[in-house]
Parts: C-alpha cells; sequence; structure tokens
C-alpha cells in the first residue's frame, strides 16, 4: 500500500521529470512527438477530473440546501443555473447558433454569461480608484515617494498630462523602462532560481509534501 | 554540380541527400550545463544545511501567518486560502499548496474552519490530501472536513464572485491569498480589505504584485513564495535549497556587475576584447 500512495508517484514523477526536462535539450521529431501526445493525455485526464469538480460542487451545494444554510437560496439558484445550462447546451448540441438562429445556450452564453463576466471585469476601475486612494495617501514617507512617482507616471502616459509638464513624459518612461524594469527583473530572476530549485527538489523527491505532507 | 568551360559541359555525378534530425540541440548546451550546475549547488547546499545550522532573515508577511490564524480562532472566523489562477504544472501552485500543508496544520491545532475554493479539480483533489495529512499530524484527524476544498469553476470572474461572496457572507478573519493571479487579484484582495480580514498574499506574478502590495496586510514577493515552506517548517532540506537559491543569485548578480564593467570599458577606451567577455556572457543567459 505504501508503495502504491508513496514510491510509485515519486517514481513516475523522477522518471517523467528527467524525461520532459531532456525533451527541451532534444529538437528530434519524436522528442516533439512525446510532447504532442502527453499535452493531448494531459488534457484528456483534465476534463475527466472536471468530474471530480463538478461532484465536488454538487454535493457542496446539496448540503447546503439540505440543511437550510444561510444563503442556500444562492445554492438553489446554482442549480437551477448549472442544470438548465446543461440541459439547453445538450438539446442544443453544445451550438451557440444554427443556421444563423441563435439557441438557448447561446443566448445564455451571449446575453448572462457574457455581460456578467463584463461587470466583474468592469468593478476592477472602481476597486483601483480606491485601492489608490488608500495607498496614495502620504502618511509615510515611502507612500509620500510612492504617491510622487505616481502622479508623474499618470501625467506622462495620457496626451493632456503631457501638454501641460512637458517633461512628465520622459521621466515616467524613465522611471517605467529604468527603475520600474530593473526591479522587476530582479524579482524574476528570483523567481526563476527559486521555481527552478522547486522543480528540481520534486524530480528528485526531496520535496513530497505535495503528496500528503507525511514523512517516513 | 555543372560546369562549363569553352564548348565543354561537364556533370558531377548526382548525389541524394536528406536531412537528419539531431537529438542534442548543441545552442542550448549552455543552458544544460547551467542547469546541471545550479542544480548541483541546490544539492550540495541541501547536505551542507544538514551538517550546519544556517542563518534566515524574518520575513514579515510570514511571521504573520500564526498572527493571522490567531486573530481567526479568537473571533471564531474560518480562514479563506486560495491556491491561485494556475494548476499544478505551475511551480507556484505547487508551493502555494505546500504552504497550505503548513497553514492547515496550524489551523488544526487552533480548531479553525478552513475554506479553500478552487479553480481547478486536480489542485483541488492534491489540496485535500495535503490538508488530511496536516490534520493527521496535528493529532486532529476527527476535525478534518473533506468539503474545505471545494470547487467553484474554472472561469476566472465567476470564480472571482463566488469567493467575494464567500467573502462577504462568512468574513472570514484571515485571507491567504498563494500563487499565481491576474486580472481578479485587486477584485478579491480589496473585497476581502473591505471586510476587515487580515491579508497575506504571496505570488510570482510581478504584474499583480502592486495590487497585493496595495490591498494585503503583507505580501510575500516572487521568490519568497518558494522560500515561504522553509521558513515555516525550518527543516534543513528547505532551508538548504534557500542557500542554493542565494548562491545563485550571487553569481547572477556577479555576472551582471562584470558585464556592466566589461561593457564600459569598451564604451569609454573603444577596445574589441570586453565584446568576447560580453558573448560569452550573452551566451550562458
Amino acid at each position: 500500500m505504501i508503495f502504491l500512495r508513496r514510491q510509485l508517484p515519486l517514481l513516475i514523477t523522477l522518471v517523467t521529470g528527467l524525461l520532459f526536462a531532456a525533451q527541451y535539450y532534444v529538437p528530434h521529431p519524436a522528442s516533439e512527438q512525446m510532447l504532442t501526445s502527453a499535452t493531448k493525455w494531459l488534457q484528456i485526464v483534465g476534463g475527466f477530473a472536471l468530474i471530480l469538480g463538478v461532484t465536488s460542487l454538487f454535493h457542496q451545494h446539496a448540503v447546503k440546501i439540505r440543511r437550510q444554510e444561510a444563503g442556500w437560496g444562492y445554492s438553489l439558484v446554482l442549480y437551477v443555473g448549472m442544470l438548465g445550462t446543461i440541459a439547453v447546451g445538450l438539446w442544443a448540441n453544445g451550438k451557440e447558433s444554427v443556421e444563423g438562429t441563435m439557441t438557448a445556450f447561446g443566448w445564455i452564453y451571449n446575453y448572462m454569461m457574457v455581460p456578467l463576466q463584463g461587470t466583474m471585469f468592469a468593478i476592477l476601475a472602481f476597486f483601483i480608484a480606491s485601492a489608490a486612494y488608500r495607498s496614495f495617501r502620504a502618511k509615510s514617507r515611502e507612500a509620500a515617494v510612492l504617491l510622487v512617482a505616481a502622479v508623474i507616471v499618470m501625467m506622462g502616459r495620457v496626451p493632456l498630462g503631457e501638454y501641460l509638464i512637458p517633461l512628465s513624459g520622459d521621466v515616467s518612461s524613465w522611471i517605467l523602462n529604468v527603475l520600474n524594469s530593473s526591479v522587476r527583473r530582479a524579482i524574476l530572476i528570483g523567481v526563476s532560481l527559486g521555481a527552478v530549485a522547486l522543480s528540481f527538489k520534486i524530480i528528485f523527491g526531496v520535496e513530497r509534501s505535495y503528496l500528503g505532507g507525511g514523512k517516513e | 554540380m555543372a560546369a562549363v568551360q569553352g564548348g565543354q559541359r561537364i556533370f558531377s555525378p548526382v548525389l541524394v541527400a536528406g536531412p537528419s534530425p539531431d537529438w542534442f540541440n548543441w545552442n542550448q548546451l549552455n543552458n544544460l550545463i547551467i542547469a546541471l550546475s545550479f542544480g548541483g549547488l541546490v544539492f550540495y547546499s541541501i547536505s551542507y544545511a544538514k551538517r550546519h545550522e544556517i542563518f534566515l532573515r524574518r520575513i514579515p508577511g510570514l511571521d504573520a501567518v500564526d498572527e493571522a490564524i490567531g486573530r481567526a480562532t479568537e473571533l471564531g472566523k474560518p480562514i479563506l486560502y486560495l491556491t491561485g489562477a494556475h494548476d499544478l504544472h505551475d511551480p507556484s501552485t505547487i508551493a502555494a499548496a505546500v504552504i497550505l500543508g503548513k497553514v492547515a496544520k496550524r489551523a488544526a491545532l487552533y480548531e479553525t474552519e478552513l475554506l479553500v475554493p478552487h479553480r481547478e479539480p486536480i489542485t483541488m483533489a492534491v489540496c485535500q490530501e495535503i490538508t488530511k495529512q496536516a490534520y493527521l499530524e496535528a493529532g486532529k484527524p476527527d476535525l478534518f472536513k473533506e468539503d474545505a476544498n471545494f470547487f467553484i469553476t474554472a472561469d476566472q470572474f465567476s470564480y472571482t464572485a463566488a469567493v467575494d461572496g464567500i467573502m462577504l457572507r462568512k468574513k472570514p478573519a484571515a485571507n491567504f491569498f498563494m500563487g499565481a493571479y491576474f486580472a481578479e487579484s485587486l477584485l478579491l484582495t480589496e473585497t476581502g480589505a473591505s471586510t476587515g480580514a487580515i491579508q497575506i498574499a504571496g505570488t510570482d506574478s510581478d504584474h499583480q504584485l502592486p495590487f497585493f502590495v496595495t490591498t494585503c496586510d503583507y505580501t510575500l514577493i516572487g521568490e519568497e513564495l518558494y522560500a515561504a515552506s522553509a521558513y515555516l517548517s525550518k527543516e534543513p532540506v528547505q532551508i538548504g535549497t534557500l542557500r542554493g537559491q542565494d548562491i545563485g543569485k550571487a553569481v547572477v548578480l556577479s555576472a551582471i556587475g562584470i558585464g556592466i564593467v566589461l561593457a564600459t570599458v569598451g564604451a569609454v577606451t573603444g577596445a574589441q576584447w570586453p565584446q568576447l567577455f560580453l558573448d560569452l556572457l550573452r551566451d550562458l543567459k
């Protein structure tokens, strides 16, 4: 049992990890073919894994409805929405339109999903304003520096700002291309080294807590 | 090949040639050498850390993990933990899952409710196992709930709306945002800030860092996300890896420093020899 739960997954990780790391250095068509096949298999496995997710979702909301927990009405809406969409999706063969006529499935997608997603994305503008208001209050030296830099960059990125303060365009570019880029690159170097080190630990079984965390 | 001289034409024999694929991309040899050297360095550092004590500087964001869980316990409110937008192909998601194990163990010790909504079913299944093991290690297997990890949807903004709803209805006292994030980062953290929760973020998505820094109490920047499990566990294996990364960074920094000096000398004196070294450094990148 311990072999199936612990040693076999580690062995699979080691073999596939080394194989696909080597694949990066092998330009042979066989190597490319292997990568393409593995990617397709991953998509298939991912598709089946969705059953796991949907089961979890149905179970969680079924419990809420059965126990009539606070907000169980939302769970009911989710059930109706999901089952309704699945039903019309199957009815329309997954097509949004047939011979130029929109199906019920297409209608749900275009007139419900897309506007709802657009609404969520649009809220971002207001959240940026509120977050900026909190951060740009010059309560400390660091916040004051942030405020000044932000004002210069904002002025330099819009035509009116550059018209009012001609120097703001060049200063803004310098802040973005020199100060900002160098810090971003430093972060990316650290991230890359961290990701490579983590990959080595996982491939060679040094880091195994993702299997369930036990040590033996 | 054909040649014409005077009225005479000469033809060479016909040869048939076909391309044959290589089994090794020699242009990537430098990359392979650097990767293997760095790997060797990491494993050497791990063995060094097993024999010697290594100093770790404190990271306020990780010190605050206990504070956040303690606050949730005092208030009797849940802890919300997100593992990011990517699946387990991304090292940042794996790092987030590893940190989840440490957070879940402390949540189990303090008997505090843990909520982990997911965007990806395989990540959910792995995190369920990690959480279960954490509760076992904490000696509280009876407190483990299978549905602490639950799937919402793979759709970006539907997931964001659902998590925002959870924040507003359940009012978690501590929110953890680990892993990779995109446009949803500010929508999540600003909603969390409005509920008064302690918020700790950790991401390698450099384009989202300003939003996390602005709206969260503590932010693990870039590699600190990968270092978090070392700080929380204090295991020599993990600490050794950090030392390896630091030496790697020192090497990269030295290369940058030498490159700057050589490029400056080349530009000022007009000499060609610095270019040879600069080309070598460029090949090694």
